[in-house]
């Protein structure tokens, strides 16, 4: 029962279980590591100034992917876990409820806590670049969606050893995520966390469809934007109106929890399946969000490095767009087996097929840019080649799923594992690591090592197919997904042990990633011109890393491509004109408030898990006076003086 | 963003500017008689709401279609006489989002409707 006063449940840290000690001790070890270096070598005083208080958008890029990198490592080694206890029948590796908890956290730290953030990265690290803007259209908000982001995540993260685990699949369908038959504070470490990081995507993509219909530079229309700029504008339009479904079914399904109500449980007039319908009406966009930006980066990717223009500009721009219309209408595929009758699933199958042939235009569009190209095989060159045949086939399984009356065969099996998994990894994580490599320079200032990069990716790519193309014959064989063990007579011992090598492979695949971003920390290539890949958009116009304003004086844009027109124009001899006379440049100023807002929602929200109301209410009493001191907050901007631009100017500039 | 109109310029303010110069071109939005017919049009449809409610002069389901056609008529009062809606700079991407936003809304309450009447074989 709730009540007013604190109470510890008895299992607040977890404990009975060795890996979970282990994990214990060693975030008591990091943690004090930490402190100690940043104590040490006195960097505090740094960290507050140039980081947790930024809003500078590159910056926050960077944050965002760290933190994306670090989630990956966590579902990775879920991922190892769960392939460890099914390498072999009857393995006793993972007991039947600590399985529950780690495909639990696999999924939804894989999909709000790494593809999230890492697409956020790249949306801030390039959009503002590429269509030539000082920052994003709301910096401070912009550092409010990350910091509430990370601080969710950081929630999540802590059910693992204070309270347990989520264990009730990354869609915590009701009524087993209802309070009846999971009563522990796991699903509402899961809702609560869940809710903060969907305020701050939220805010992301408002923020990012303003930046792109509101900031441009004089003379970039809209049909001149680079594609990865307008594949940000189709997930952002998706986030805006997705992410509000998501809110109100984990807000109802909480009340259900905190509060008694009913309108998810199975008596007294609840519905639980409503909650699966409202949760895939965002959850079905929520696949496109996280893949639309990585098929704008592979535009870029592909025209870059096969020396051409992007084949069928304007068919690659209305496929996007119809792609996030269509993909709002999709659904119900993903529960055809509830039952809502042949109508529903016919219309919905119908329409999940249609979705297919933007997609469809768009890798042939791919196909025919490296048609006669010039290709020059790079890293980033080499995830986005490697993502077309994984997507061909992911797409082909996708639209066997889609078919209803087969789908009741393969629903939930590891044929639909199989498949998601190739459309998600082979197309976000290959996407999202082809735009890691290639703005790792914008981001940094040095280049990623390519030899140790084809390490990773044949690795990563190889072990991919390995492990994901036996799930489908073991789906096809009866293997059910969330099945933490099965009997040695199924005829499934060989696939599932094939799998589980596969994926080991990725694990070394990543470890290998890793290193290569420790070595090029030290040994990277440098790079000084600001354009290392020959690039087309303006974000190669810059210096590496660009100074805080990016751009001393706002292109004007006469073409789509403006940086490679501009060099062809300048090779041909023409003469740019004269550089305009510098002015001023007003930026934002630095805040500690929305790093401050996010720990007083972690606060509330840790609260909240415990059915602290005292510390729930003190939380938004602080959330309200922190957002009042805000609004009256008017020593939010200053201007950059003309001497300190052209004196910056003049240090990052080879001229 | 506009708090400093008058420093020198940049491309934030200058988009400042801009919106300050289109509203300055527009007249009606400074009127008081678009709000008070606005306030007008909005009390008329609200009590008219109440006033079929209470009379009950339709059966039930024609009430409710009747009241929902006169929120949406409210919903436009409000977006057309308050809000502004056709008065920003174009292009008025505005006015595109808000129209998307429209069908997604009808789609999600239509469709979850439909789905979760289960083909008719339950009452809800």
């Amino acid at each position: 029962m709730p009540t007013l006063l604190p109470h510890f449940p008895a299992t607040f840290i977890v404990t009975g279980n060795p890996l979970i000690y282990g994990a214990e001790v060693s975030i008591v070890l990091a943690t004090v590591g930490i402190l100690f270096v940043l104590t040490y070598f006195k960097k505090w005083r740094w960290l507050w100034r140039e980081w947790l208080t930024t809003v500078d958008h590159k910056k926050i890029a960077v944050m965002y992917l760290i933190a994306a990198l670090l989630m990956f490592f966590r579902g990775g080694v879920d991922a190892m876990l769960m392939r460890t206890q099914l390498m072999q029948p009857n393995m006793h590796f993972l007991q039947a409820e600590h399985y529950n908890q780690i495909f639990t956290t696999h999924g939804t730290i894989m999909i709000l806590f790494m593809a999230m953030p890492f697409i956020f990265a790249m949306f801030n690290i390039a959009v503002p670049l590429q269509i030539g803007a000082r920052d994003v259209a709301f910096p401070y908000l912009n550092a409010v969606s990350f910091w509430l982001y990370f601080f969710a995540a950081l929630l999540f993260n802590l059910s693992f050893v204070i309270g347990g685990s989520p264990d009730a699949g990354w869609v915590s369908y009701p009524p087993l995520a209802g309070l009846e038959f999971d009563p522990g504070p796991g699903e509402n470490f899961y809702l609560l966390s869940l809710q903060i990081t969907g305020i701050g995507s939220m805010a992301t993509g408002i923020n990012f469809m303003v930046t792109i219909l509101k900031m441009r530079a004089p003379g970039m229309t809209l049909m001149r934007m680079p594609l990865f700029s307008w594949s940000v504008l189709a997930s952002s339009i998706l986030i805006i109106f997705a992410f509000p479904v998501l809110t109100v079914a984990l807000a109802l399904l909480l009340v259900d929890r905190l509060a008694g109500a009913h309108f998810f449980t199975m008596l007294q007039g609840g519905n639980p399946m409503m909650y699966v319908n409202l949760f895939w009406i965002w959850g079905h966009p929520e696949v496109y969000i996280v893949i639309l930006p990585a098929f704008g980066i592979f535009s870029e990717v592909v025209s870059t490095f096969s020396g051409k223009r992007i084949f069928g500009y304007s068919s690659m721009v209305a496929s996007l767009m119809t792609i996030s219309v269509i993909s709002y209408l999709l659904w119900v595929h993903h529960f055809y087996t509830m039952g809502a009758g042949p109508g529903v699933n016919s219309f919905f199958a119908v329409a999940t097929m249609s979705v297919g042939i933007p997609t469809g235009v768009k890798v042939f569009n791919w196909l025919f840019t490296m048609y006669r190209g010039r290709i020059r095989l790079t890293v980033p060159m080499l995830w986005a080649i490697a993502f077309i045949p994984i997507f061909a086939i992911g797409g082909a399984t996708g639209v066997m799923l889609a078919a209803a009356p087969a789908d009741y065969q393969y629903h939930n099996s590891f044929f639909l594992i199989a498949h998601f998994h190739q459309v998600l990894i082979g197309g976000t994580v290959f996407g999202m690591l082809a735009g890691m490599y290639y703005w790792w320079p914008k981001m940094f200032g040095y280049m990623l090592n390519e030899r140790i990069g084809r390490w990773a990716f044949w690795l990563f790519n190889g072990g991919f197919y390995v492990t994901f193309l036996p799930q489908y014959l073991l789906g096809l064989m009866g293997m059910t997904r969330r099945m933490y063990t099965y009997p040695a007579d199924m005829g499934w011992n060989a696939l599932n042990f094939i799998s589980t090598i596969g994926a080991y492979v990725m694990g070394v695949g990543f470890i290998v990633l890793v290193l290569d971003v420790v070595y090029s920390i030290r040994y990277g290539e440098r790079d000084v011109t600001g354009d290392p890949w020959n690039g087309r958009t303006l974000e190669w116009s810059l210096p590496s890393p660009a100074p805080h304003y990016n751009f001393a004086r706002i292109p004007t844009v006469t073409s789509r491509d403006a940086w490679w027109t501009g060099k062809q124009a300048r090779a041909k001899g023409d003469a740019p004109a004269p550089p305009e006379p510098l002015q001023p440049i007003h930026m934002p100023k630095n805040s500690g408030g929305p790093f401050i807002l996010a720990v007083i929602f972690f606060i509330g929200g840790f609260g909240l898990v415990f059915n602290w109301y005292v510390l729930g209410l003190l939380a938004l009493l602080g959330i309200l006076v922190n957002l009042l001191l805000r609004s009256l907050d008017y020593d939010t901007d200053y201007y950059v003086p003309i001497e300190e631009i052209e004196h910056t100017e003049a240090t990052l500039r080879r001229a | 963003m506009s708090q400093h109109p008058d420093r020198p310029s940049d491309h934030a303010s200058s988009h400042a500017a801009d919106r300050a110069s289109s509203h300055a071109s527009n007249p009606p939005s400074g009127s008081p008689w678009m709000y008070i017919a606005g306030f007008v049009i909005s009390i008329a449809l609200t009590l008219g709401a109440l006033w079929l409610a209470l009379a009950r002069q339709f059966s039930t389901e024609a009430l409710l279609t009747v009241i929902l056609i006169l929120a949406i008529l409210q919903i436009g009062v409000q977006m057309f006489f308050f809000m502004h809606v056709t008065e920003s700079p174009r292009p008025q991407f505005n006015l595109w989002i808000l129209g998307l936003g429209m069908f997604f809304t009808f789609v999600v309450i239509a469709s979850s409707i439909w789905i979760m009447s289960f083909g008719g074989a339950l009452g809800y």
